[in-house]
């Protein structure tokens, strides 16, 4: 039986992890090398690492942090913000990365999400996808959700799919930084139309909740942040927790 | 000292990280001189079982490989792609595997109503079919990382040394002689995957 995933994810700006509300109102949350060896020690089954403030020249750092992480942790890890090109996502493989998370490019040019998976295969493009409900129903944001477009967030998880994307990162920006839950119902709906995993990212705040979207949500892994970093849940605890309800974990 | 194949196919620094941290030394190569001298050989891989093909026939590495796994009998590991390499062939493309293991690789299919994904990505148990020095000190709760599309189907069950349970037991490692293959990936597996080659390091 295949385990459901837990995925502490480190936001990282300047060298630093740090963590806000809706995308908003940044605070520091630590050195990401060290978190990162703490999570792997504790039993995370894989890491992900956003540059929320990924520009130009701080590209170069920005890769010499992902050598440091690769050289650190044993499990696999993904990293994103700012990918638009093949060369980025070649410079992040090279550096350690086992995956890339795109977001803005591929909606911008969904053709780049076939030309990264034929020359990287499937396995190691996530397609990120960040969310919010209007009117009934979820539409798809760009930009850490400071742009809303007019495309459904089930059709576009439809389209990354076809498209060749390996795996699904859905953020539901309602729920982000706010600990009220996973947004279920979306959840749900996209992990249930869609041939390929989906990542369950905003709103992680007690360990119900995982338990939660994994079994009403049907994700096949969840995402969180705070919750981890502030120590209010402990990874292990959460584990036990998760397999004294039945969940198959690692 | 274990020499890792470089064929273009995958993140080979972190096969490298996970070998010193148990105190291994190895080299990344591609060069078929340093390959000749090989005490062991490590054949990683990630992507398409076509293009990895192609890549080691540009590169001439099919007869140095052939001379280390079946004339010198040298340990030799083949990890994900790599172990799928050392079958006949693969549903994934035309192109010949090495063909050290009599076996082939096949897609993943399952009934409609499994709503199973491929890729297999994740964390999965392993269950033992034939001891095996690279398993030896398993235990029923380890766990690999494993992503593939494509699985390896042995033709004899005595060469199946882990199978796991994926819409069905499918071979998660098998070997032959001196030649080893695990479809997770040991350096992504942590102190599991150190284990596994820790063991291979020992043989």
């Amino acid at each position: 039986m295949l385990a459901k995933r837990i995925i502490p994810c480190l936001d990282v700006m300047n060298g630093r992890t740090v963590k806000g509300i809706h995308f908003e109102n940044l605070r520091d949350s630590g050195d990401p090398v060290e978190l990162a060896i703490r999570y792997s020690e504790q039993g995370a089954d894989e890491l992900v690492f956003l540059d929320i403030a990924a520009t130009n020249e701080k590209r170069k750092t920005w890769r010499q942090l992902v050598y440091n992480i690769a050289r650190h942790i044993h499990i696999p890890f993904t990293v994103g913000g700012g990918i638009s090109e093949i060369r980025d996502v070649e410079a992040l493989l090279n550096a350690g990365a086992d995956k890339v998370s795109v977001n803005t490019s591929i909606f911008r040019n969904p053709q780049l999400i076939e030309t990264l998976a034929r020359q990287f295969g499937s396995q190691c493009i996530v397609a990120a996808i960040d969310t919010k409900p209007f009117d009934n129903s979820w539409y798809v944001h760009l930009n850490g959700g400071r742009v809303q477009t007019q495309t459904r967030a089930l059709d576009w998880a439809r389209e990354v799919s076809e498209r060749g994307a390996g795996e699904i990162l859905l953020t539901s920006m309602a729920g982000d930084g706010t600990r009220n839950g996973f947004s279920i119902d979306i959840t749900q709906a996209i992990a249930t139309s869609v041939p390929i995993p989906v990542i369950a990212s905003g709103g992680a705040g007690t360990m119900e909740h995982f338990a939660e979207v994994f079994e009403q949500g049907r994700a096949d892994a969840a995402l969180a942040a705070s919750v981890f970093h502030d120590g209010d849940i402990h990874l292990r605890d959460l584990k036990t927790y998760l397999k004294s309800r039945q969940i198959p974990i690692r | 000292m274990i020499t890792i194949i470089n064929y273009g196919m995958g993140n080979l620094g972190s096969v490298q990280n996970m070998l010193k941290r148990i105190g291994m030394p190895s080299v990344i190569t591609s060069d078929i001189r340093e390959i000749e001298k090989a005490e062991k050989v490590l054949l990683p891989g990630v992507g398409s079982f076509d293009a990895a093909v192609r890549r080691i026939d540009e590169l001439g590495l099919r007869q140095v490989l052939y001379y280390k796994a079946i004339e010198q009998k040298v340990p030799f590991l083949g990890i994900c792609l790599g172990m799928q390499l050392l079958t006949r062939n693969s549903e994934e493309g035309p192109g010949n595997g090495l063909g050290y293991i009599p076996a082939a690789t096949v897609k993943f299919e399952f009934k409609e109503q499994t709503h199973l994904k491929i890729p297999h990505m994740g964390w999965n148990f392993v269950r033992t079919n034939q001891q095996s020095q690279i398993t030896e000190g398993f235990t029923d709760d380890y766990r690999f990382y494993f992503v593939h599309s494509y699985k390896v189907v042995c033709d004899h069950p005595e060469h199946v040394v882990l199978r796991t349970d994926y819409g069905g037991w499918f071979d998660s490692a098998v070997q032959k002689d001196n030649i080893y293959g695990a479809q997770f990936h040991p350096e992504k597996s942590h102190r599991y995957g150190m284990h596994l080659l820790k063991n291979f390091s020992k043989i």
